[in-house]
């Protein structure tokens, strides 16, 4: 059984589209930083997919002996990756506190609700 | 035995994605980000990620998911009906997918041992990082040190966020009486 050429890369690509549905198309706010999330981890997989050589093992050196003939993965893009997960933490956790603020200010979190409450104060 | 499983996982995301995409109930959606987290930390054990797949086990289907409930204990739970789906967004949509999906008719195959990505630096790393940095995870080695500005910034960022969302949240306390 093997994995067709491509199939990882366009998997990605179809998370990444659902996320940014979830972005463009639905109206409360946390509805839309969810699908920023599935958006993030669809580029994770995008790369990590990339890092992968067939037939290779995680990039963890031997502790005695060589490492002769045995095929590590590209520990790069795992780097890149673990720096974005983390930074994707941070800026959900920013997103969700203005959440809370807009919540506190509008009494709602639908998109189209606080447009009409500013639009009837100005 | 593997390639399947890299398949069915990927399967069950997209569904998770679908599902994120059209429940109004806040709460199960997420949690259902958070599965979604989970089975993306399982993929990237099978894509010989190991690191990766801790990060966001921890990170991305705990720490995120708590956020999220914490939230939606001060936030209404149900997402309001009736909206309706955007022409526009699907006609963006559909169009920067198959962009995209055109752009990776160039990209090589999945394991391609001869990709270009695999011939730079990485080699370096792989040969030289126990004797110049230590530690056997390589992953360490380049995020620590070989790439320690970077990991730097990131710190940067984590601390500029947490001063952002104390206040955020420090400034609505205030006001109550």
């Amino acid at each position: 059984m093997e994995v067709p050429g491509l199939f990882n890369y366009w998997m990605a690509i179809v998370l990444m589209m659902a996320g940014l549905y979830t972005v463009i198309a639905r109206g409360n706010l946390v509805k839309k930083l969810i699908g920023l999330g599935v958006f993030q981890i669809s580029v994770f997989v995008l790369y990590i997919t990339m890092g992968k050589i067939k037939d290779g093992t995680a990039p963890i050196l031997p502790a005695s002996g060589s490492a002769e003939g045995v095929v590590f993965s590209n520990p790069l893009p795992h780097v890149l990756i673990l720096t974005a997960i983390v930074v994707g933490i941070a800026t959900t956790a920013l997103g969700l506190a203005l959440v809370v603020r807009i919540h506190e200010a509008f009494g709602t979190i639908e998109e189209d609700d606080i447009q009409a409450i500013e639009e009837s104060e100005a | 035995m593997i390639e399947l499983l890299d398949i069915v996982i990927l399967g069950m995301m997209v569904v998770a994605a679908l599902a994120v995409l059209w429940l109004r109930d806040l709460f199960a959606v997420a949690m259902l980000s958070g599965a979604y987290s989970l089975m993306g930390a399982t993929l990237y054990v099978l894509l010989d990620a190991v690191d990766v797949a801790f990060t966001e086990a921890a990170v991305g289907a705990g720490i995120a998911t708590v956020l999220m409930l914490g939230t939606l204990t001060l936030v209404p739970r149900q997402e309001k009906p009736g909206k309706k789906p955007s022409l526009a967004g699907l006609f963006t949509v559909a169009a920067t997918g198959s962009l995209l999906i055109w752009a990776t008719l160039d990209m090589p195959e999945y394991g391609d041992p001869d990709a270009p990505i695999h011939h730079h630096v990485a080699p370096r790393y792989m040969k030289d990082s126990a004797a110049e940095v230590g530690p056997p995870n390589v992953v360490t080695s380049v995020l620590a040190s070989y790439r320690g500005y970077d990991t730097l910034g990131e710190t940067t960022v984590i601390f500029t966020a947490a001063i952002g969302v104390m206040a955020l949240l420090a400034r609505g306390r205030r006001r109550k009486p």
